[in-house]
């Protein structure tokens, strides 16, 4: 989906947050579109929950605004804002079963117990949770658990999920089975998801678009693909997927690491160049524009489908290569890459 | 593992404690209710006159409900005031601690001295009778305040407070934080979230604290001879003059026995319901 063709849904407006001295969020300004998937990505401490729970209205921004569907709605109270919350322990409600769970929100509106009730148990429906309409939620697994946590968000029929790293409280294989399952159900409800992780796959495998968070500040919001191949910063290069970070500079419309060098655009003076491993491969055949170097093979494992391969070159540049497992490569290879592959990045504030 | 003599030297005061000052006293008091008196001495023959007198006689039995009556407004009221109390505390005050501590403290002074203390502020020349007529809300002292069932219930109330306070407060700080904001996130305004999952989940602590406060005042005897005046007597108050001045050990045990019962079967019918509500 492209999120420059939707009108926004969601729009958070220089938004700012401190607890006590710590500033959590620096400056936030987001747009969400209806039916998107967009997953807030960052590492602990880097402000995605606080931002998650300013939507959400559990805490106030100190400056800027929040909208929703053309309604400001960071000075609303979270009763009054139509967002739903999946938490990340789930919170589901120890003293009733899992169908009052589904209905309370609907009871707390007003809705009739009868159509409550009806209206639950489809939302029970979606996530397969209908034969267990009548346990009582300490019964269930975590994963059942958090379907019913879905269903009585989703029952209320909100313009926006909101999930707090929902999965990470389960193990690997339901993870990755409830990661698709999240998937097909946004795409069946086509209502926006905003997805709060640290996990870089998990934000890759669902999101339409990610917004990376970096200790209050976002860092770049973009496509997977685009996130991915062409990342704005080295700190995005790395965070998501692995990458060989060279440092370098640009000069007279050239690209200068070490002896390599190539035409670039980029502004002139010091820079990063971001290689990702699967750019790198075994020299064949004479290429135009392709630098070519030698390097010795310090270690390699394989992993089934790739081999991973670090290698240094004779001027101590260290690499790693994903080449195809059937490859084989011992002690020294010839090795190349498409300057057009290499992303030119700003260098960073430490440097 | 520990050895056999160690094992029976941690066991055995605890064991010793329980038998002596429970077990053996409760099995006396079970025996002398059985007993009787003629002419002023006990009568060791097994006979129910006890029993007979305490449900034949509406002295007792009044006493008792009115005991009972007193008890359960001390009940209300000290969940009137510590639920509130305990649910600002757990889930509004930025201090905490030291509300926690300043409900605690009177804990800490004697019961004697507080009960005393009523007795100073509501007396003829106390503090409230001395306000108000410097208010000139009346021109003599009011002498209804001291020495009534009222003044009972004012005095067990300010003391049993802090008992039900105790096991409300516990329950509130139980109820994880996350679940309230479930409720709002949900849609559920702040008076539907308390009464639709606050009070439900606090409901153990309620129950044990009611339980304190109606169980503790219900034996009480010092606050109505204190306080309380002829009209102002309590069942503990009774069984008190009769193992003392009536010298009448028999029918003070049956009544103590009949109160203990009474207490016992609260008590497990509470806890049931303790269990059954125990989510959290």
């Amino acid at each position: 989906m492209n999120a420059t063709a939707q009108s926004a849904l969601l729009s958070i407006r220089a938004v700012r947050k401190s607890f006590g001295a710590h500033e959590v969020l620096r400056n936030v300004s987001l747009e969400i579109g209806a039916g998107e998937f967009l997953t807030i990505l960052g590492e602990s401490g880097s402000g995605k929950t606080t931002l998650l729970r300013l939507i959400a209205g559990f805490e106030q921004c100190d400056v800027g605004e929040i909208w929703l569907a053309g309604e400001r709605i960071d000075t609303l109270p979270p009763y009054r804002r139509r967002v739903n919350t999946v938490f990340q322990q789930y919170a589901l409600f120890p003293h009733l079963t899992v169908l009052q769970n589904v209905m309370y929100g609907l009871r707390a509106e007003g809705v009739t117990a009868r159509e409550a009730s009806g209206r639950a148990e489809q939302a029970l429906a979606l996530v397969k949770m209908e034969a267990r309409a009548q346990a009582n939620p300490s019964r269930l697994s975590g994963g059942q658990q958090q379907r019913v946590a879905l269903a009585r968000a989703l029952v209320k029929r909100p313009l926006m999920l909101l999930l707090d790293e929902p999965l990470s409280a389960l193990d690997a294989n339901l993870r990755q089975q409830m990661r698709l399952e999240l998937k097909s159900l946004q795409r069946e409800i086509g209502i926006s998801f905003v997805f709060v992780t640290h996990d870089q796959e998990e934000a890759m495998a669902l999101s339409d678009r990610i917004a990376l968070l970096r200790a209050g500040t976002l860092e770049q919001v973009a496509t997977p693909e685009e996130i991915y191949n062409r990342p704005a910063t080295a700190y995005t290069a790395r965070f998501i997927g692995q990458t060989n970070l060279l440092k370098g500079s640009v000069s007279t419309g050239q690209a200068r690491v070490g002896a390599w060098q190539w035409p670039c655009s980029a502004p002139e003076g010091a820079a990063n160049f971001s290689l990702r491993p699967e750019h790198l491969r075994i020299a064949g055949p004479v290429r135009d524009g392709a630098i070519r170097f030698a390097a010795q093979v310090r270690d390699q494992a394989f992993q089934g489908a790739v081999r991973i391969v670090a290698i240094e070159t004779p001027d101590g540049q260290q690499l790693t290569a994903r080449l195809a497992a059937s490859v084989a490569c011992d002690k020294t290879h010839e090795f190349e890459f498409d300057p057009s592959d290499v992303v030119a990045l700003p260098p960073e504030e430490a440097d | 593992m520990y050895t056999r003599s160690y094992r029976a030297a941690v066991t055995l005061p605890p064991v010793l404690w329980v038998s002596l000052f429970l077990l053996l006293a409760y099995a006396l008091l079970l025996i002398y209710s059985f007993w009787s008196v003629q002419n002023g001495f006990i009568v060791h023959a097994w006979s129910l006159d006890s029993y007979r007198r305490l449900v034949g006689n509406p002295e007792y039995l009044g006493v008792l409900l009115r005991s009972m009556r007193i008890a359960a407004f001390v009940t209300v009221a000290a969940l009137v005031l510590g639920y509130p109390l305990a649910y600002y505390l757990s889930f509004y005050s930025r201090h905490k601690r030291l509300l926690y501590q300043i409900v605690i403290v009177p804990l800490w002074v004697s019961y004697l001295v507080r009960a005393y203390a009523w007795k100073t502020i509501l007396g003829t020349d106390g503090v409230l009778n001395t306000l108000l007529q410097a208010l000139h809300l009346t021109s003599r002292p009011v002498s209804a305040l001291l020495y009534s069932p009222w003044a009972v219930w004012i005095t067990l109330t300010h003391i049993y407070t802090p008992f039900a306070f105790l096991p409300i407060y516990a329950a509130l700080e139980h109820i994880p934080r996350s679940l309230v904001e479930a409720s709002q996130d949900l849609g559920a305004s702040p008076g539907q979230t308390f009464w639709r999952v606050i009070v439900p989940l606090s409901a153990p602590g309620i129950v044990a604290g009611a339980t304190f406060a109606f169980v503790l005042s219900l034996g009480d005897f010092l606050a109505p001879l204190l306080v309380g005046g002829p009209n102002g007597i309590m069942i503990s108050n009774i069984v008190v003059s009769l193992f003392g001045a009536a010298y009448d050990w028999p029918m003070g045990a049956a009544i103590s026995v009949g109160m203990l019962l009474l207490v016992l079967g609260l008590l497990f019918a509470t806890e049931r319901l303790e269990k059954k509500w125990a989510y959290v």
